[in-house]
């Protein structure tokens, strides 16, 4: 039987911004890899903001195309642009790519659960990234550089497929310059002429300094990289607690309305797509779903 | 320089090893240095050491003849090289290059085999460190065949 009226519109209403795109134009474009690109864009009228927290995630439209969902990678002390890096592997990527200065696109957000920033306060601070997924945790990058005080280690181990596949290459080599944070970049292969590192994610953590009892880790890549990733971590006595991980799944509606990114009893967009370890332990490991 | 013990002292490898047995290895071992772009080993080569490494950093290389030498993986400072040399003809299976200057503790591998075969303490004491070298390399390579980051 249908639903009464009243019980279909019990929600309360989400404000315009989640549910109608807003209008944005792209400010620049820079080629990040042979098929990723970063696009900084503006409000499309003046004046406007974007305040987001580490880890959320925005809805893009390429107009007449599609609507995805893309992390936000931009420094979130700085919201009068809003940065999104983009791979290009389908219809709506593929044109939100090939836009160019000045081109038009919709937002919506920003969705979702954020990296805990604050509550690592106090903690050595490990971020462990692989291939793209160092964008959605670069803007927790931004926070714990800008507030370096106030953590114990921060250690970034980053991996990619191919010395050529490596993402913000200059920003790594940047802050592995700093005296304050140790940076450890590898790729699974290479040519010869690579001078860094070649071996697979979880060897590199070796080499990361922490207190097991006093970390927070916040791991962000593919999934076969962030199950090891995680295994490692609680080898090395990091508590399930103090692991987080940012989920991707297929968000459409980014309210927990639609259902389409589902994860047992969560919805990635609503209650993601950064969780705590321990709270999606039992679905992250599930083949089925 | 420091003594062979000490250095495999506090070698990752070597930890909690017993003096006697440390003095065992050292005994089958002598200090190297290789300088960038110097070889530790080559393809088809005899295996006749088992590389300690100390300090610097270390390629792994297969030599494709369409690509050129390809980087597999590099062995940095607390690592070993070489875990192929039980394996008969006890012939290497690929090329170490130097990448900076390294430090290394080479170990004679027919020495080391006979010392173990003598004492069997000590053979299990080192098998024990080698299994765990070794599974650590599968999980590494069999991640690398996965290509975890593809689309």
């Amino acid at each position: 039987m249908a639903p009464e009226p009243e019980q279909r519109i019990s929600r309360p209403p989400a404000p315009d911004g989640l549910l109608l795109p807003n209008l944005f134009q792209v400010e620049s474009r820079r080629r990040e890899t042979p098929d990723t690109f970063t696009l900084t864009l503006t409000p499309a009228e003046n004046g406007g903001r974007w305040p987001f927290a580490p880890g959320q995630f925005n809805m893009l439209t390429a107009f007449g195309i599609g609507e995805v969902p893309i992390s936000i990678s931009g420094d979130p002390a700085r919201p009068q642009t809003l940065i999104h890096t983009i791979r290009s592997v389908g219809a709506a990527t593929r044109t939100l790519c090939g836009l160019r200065r000045g081109d038009t696109l919709g937002v919506r957000g920003p969705f979702g659960t954020a990296w805990p920033v604050a509550a690592a306060e106090g903690h050595d601070l490990v971020i462990v990234a692989g291939g793209l997924g160092l964008a959605p945790v670069r803007p927790a990058i931004y926070h714990a550089l800008a507030h370096r005080a106030a953590y114990g280690n921060v250690e970034i181990v980053y991996g990619a497929r191919t010395p050529g596949d490596i993402l913000y290459y200059h920003e790594l080599e940047g802050w592995r310059g700093r005296f304050d944070v140790r940076v450890h970049v590898t790729v699974d292969s290479a040519a010869a002429d690579w001078r860094g590192r070649v071996g697979v994610v979880t060897k590199v953590m070796s080499q990361a300094r922490f207190d097991p009892a006093h970390t927070t880790a916040l791991v962000c890549g593919p999934g076969v990289m962030m199950r090891f990733t995680v295994q490692e971590l609680m080898s090395r006595g990091v508590s399930a607690d103090d692991i987080f991980v940012s989920m991707e799944r297929n968000m459409q509606c980014g309210m927990g309305l639609c259902g389409h990114c589902q994860l047992g009893p969560v919805f990635v967009c609503k209650d993601g797509p950064v969780f705590p370890y321990s709270r999606i332990r039992d679905w992250f490991e599930m083949r089925e779903v | 320089m420091e003594n062979l013990e000490a250095l495999l002292a506090a070698h990752q490898f070597f930890k909690g090893m017993t003096p006697q047995h440390l003095a065992a290895v050292a005994a089958c071992g002598r200090w190297e240095q290789f300088t960038a772009g110097d070889f530790l080993c080559r393809e088809t080569e005899e295996a006749q050491d088992f590389f300690v490494i100390l300090s610097g950093s270390v390629s792994v290389e297969i030599f494709s003849f369409r690509r050129g030498p390809l980087t597999t993986g590099t062995v940095e400072e607390g690592e070993v090289l070489g875990w192929l040399w039980l394996d008969k003809p006890f012939h290497w299976h690929l090329d170490a290059r130097a990448r900076q200057v390294t430090r290394v503790v080479a170990l004679k591998v027919k020495d080391l085999m006979q010392r173990c075969e003598a004492d069997h303490d000590l053979g299990y004491e080192l098998m024990k460190r080698y299994a765990l070298h070794l599974a650590v390399q599968f999980r590494i390579t069999k991640l690398q065949l996965v290509d975890m980051y593809g689309t």
